[in-house]
């Protein structure tokens, strides 16, 4: 099934300053799009336009060929830097929360994306910020999504956890799955598209 | 219905593993009750008349003491963004929370209110009445609690700014649930209204707390 996720003549304001304006792009499954620009040019807000969690001034996003009585935000992981981690519960309980919230998930396979099995048992709070930074990015493999948003998801992984989400990413790819990252690192995977967003004004 | 069954019990989890919630109210709620005859002196029947008015308004002082904090975490730590994207409708969202908030907090407070009655001369055949009264109160005072929260969320010290929106929205309640206790003929159609008063909150609320939600995630 092909699926294309298309942007026409995107704006964004944020507090009544332009952030970026006319983004335009289109995706299709199995592609990556990587966005890069200066801090404050408008990465993480545009994540959040195409997660829902936002609404352009201008311009619209359109799905199309996914689920037809879903939204984009629900067809979507989105991973931003607020991890959400309540640090009281082990990592096994935060997983399992957010798979019985996502409708049910694979457990031991998102445990194992980020070689988290051996401290399933640990409180969140006792985690490392590349830790954490793991076990949210470990929702992906959680549930199956169609479209991966990630604001900077290689912020604090080691070289291991590097190739992993690499791998993760690849998976996703290869069956179809659409991902748009906005880093400033480079990734091991080529982006078949690229948007730069330009310095803050 | 799983789906919302697993949010209330990782807020019943969290609860338990933070403490805090229950504990911190029912703490506050003693103190309150232990100071107030000391303030206005050992004039037993002066105690009584005022008992179920002044164990209702520390009621209402206590739950709203933990309302602030019913989205705030979820806000700032993300998950509030992860769970606008779940299929799970946020207004089920804000149910979830809230009932958790009762469970957690307002409930066990309202257990426990009518036993602190004897601090302060309540009489005892007033205590069935005002225990079925705060129980059923103690929903509707979640509820909004649970409205207060999500309007100031993203609010640094929203605290106070809960209190002021949600405190007159408290009025009725206080009205019919001191009524039910101090008037043996009044205690039916107090619970009636009561009754009323929850299951208007159970329509409304979810749906002005997650419009209040959806506003800030934008």
């Amino acid at each position: 099934m092909m699926v294309q996720l298309q942007a026409k003549s995107l704006a964004c304001q944020r507090g009544g300053r332009a952030v970026f304006s006319d983004v335009n792009f289109a995706l299709s499954s199995g592609q990556l799009l990587e966005l890069r620009g200066p801090n404050g040019s408008g990465k993480s807000s545009l994540l959040r336009l195409i997660a829902g969690l936002g609404e352009p001034v201008l311009g619209e996003i359109v799905l199309d060929g996914g689920s037809a009585d879903l939204t984009i935000g629900q067809q979507a992981h989105y991973a931003a830097h607020q991890e959400a981690i309540k640090s009281p519960l082990t990592v096994a309980e935060n997983l399992e929360f957010w798979s019985d919230f996502l409708g049910g998930g694979d457990l031991d396979g998102a445990l194992a994306a980020f070689d988290l099995a051996d401290l399933a048992q640990f409180p969140a709070a006792l985690l490392s910020a590349g830790q954490k930074r793991r076990l949210s990015l470990s929702r992906l493999a959680l549930v199956p999504r169609l479209l991966w948003l990630l604001d900077e998801p290689t912020l604090g992984l080691d070289q291991a956890s590097l190739e992993r989400l690499m791998q993760l990413l690849r998976g996703h790819l290869s069956g179809g799955g659409l991902a748009i990252i906005a880093t400033h690192a480079a990734l091991a995977l080529t982006a078949d598209a690229t948007i730069v967003l330009g310095a803050a004004r | 219905m799983k789906l919302i069954w697993a949010l209330i019990r990782r807020d019943l989890r969290l609860a338990t593993r933070q403490g805090g919630g229950a504990g911190t109210a029912i703490g506050f709620f003693v103190t309150v009750i232990v100071l107030l005859p000391l303030g206005l002196g050992p004039d037993q029947a002066l105690l009584q008349r005022i008992a179920p008015g002044a164990l209702w308004i520390a009621l209402l002082l206590s739950v709203l003491l933990s309302a602030e904090r019913i989205f705030q975490s979820d806000y700032e730590d993300g998950s509030l963004d992860a769970m606008a994207l779940g299929v799970v409708p946020l207004e089920l969202v804000v149910l979830a929370k809230a009932s958790a908030h009762w469970l957690t907090t307002a409930l066990p407070l309202a257990i426990a209110a009518p036993l602190f009655g004897f601090l302060i001369n309540l009489d005892p055949q007033a205590i069935p009445p005002l225990g079925l009264a705060m129980i059923l109160g103690s929903l509707f005072l979640s509820l909004l609690a649970a409205l207060g929260a999500a309007i100031t969320v993203a609010l640094r010290r929203g605290g106070l700014l809960v209190s002021l929106l949600i405190l007159p929205f408290y009025v009725p309640c206080l009205i019919f649930g001191v009524a039910a206790s101090s008037n043996s003929e009044l205690i039916g159609p107090s619970l009636l209204i009561l009754t009323a008063l929850v299951l208007a909150g159970l329509v409304l609320v979810p749906v002005a707390a997650a419009a209040a939600l959806r506003a800030y995630l934008k």
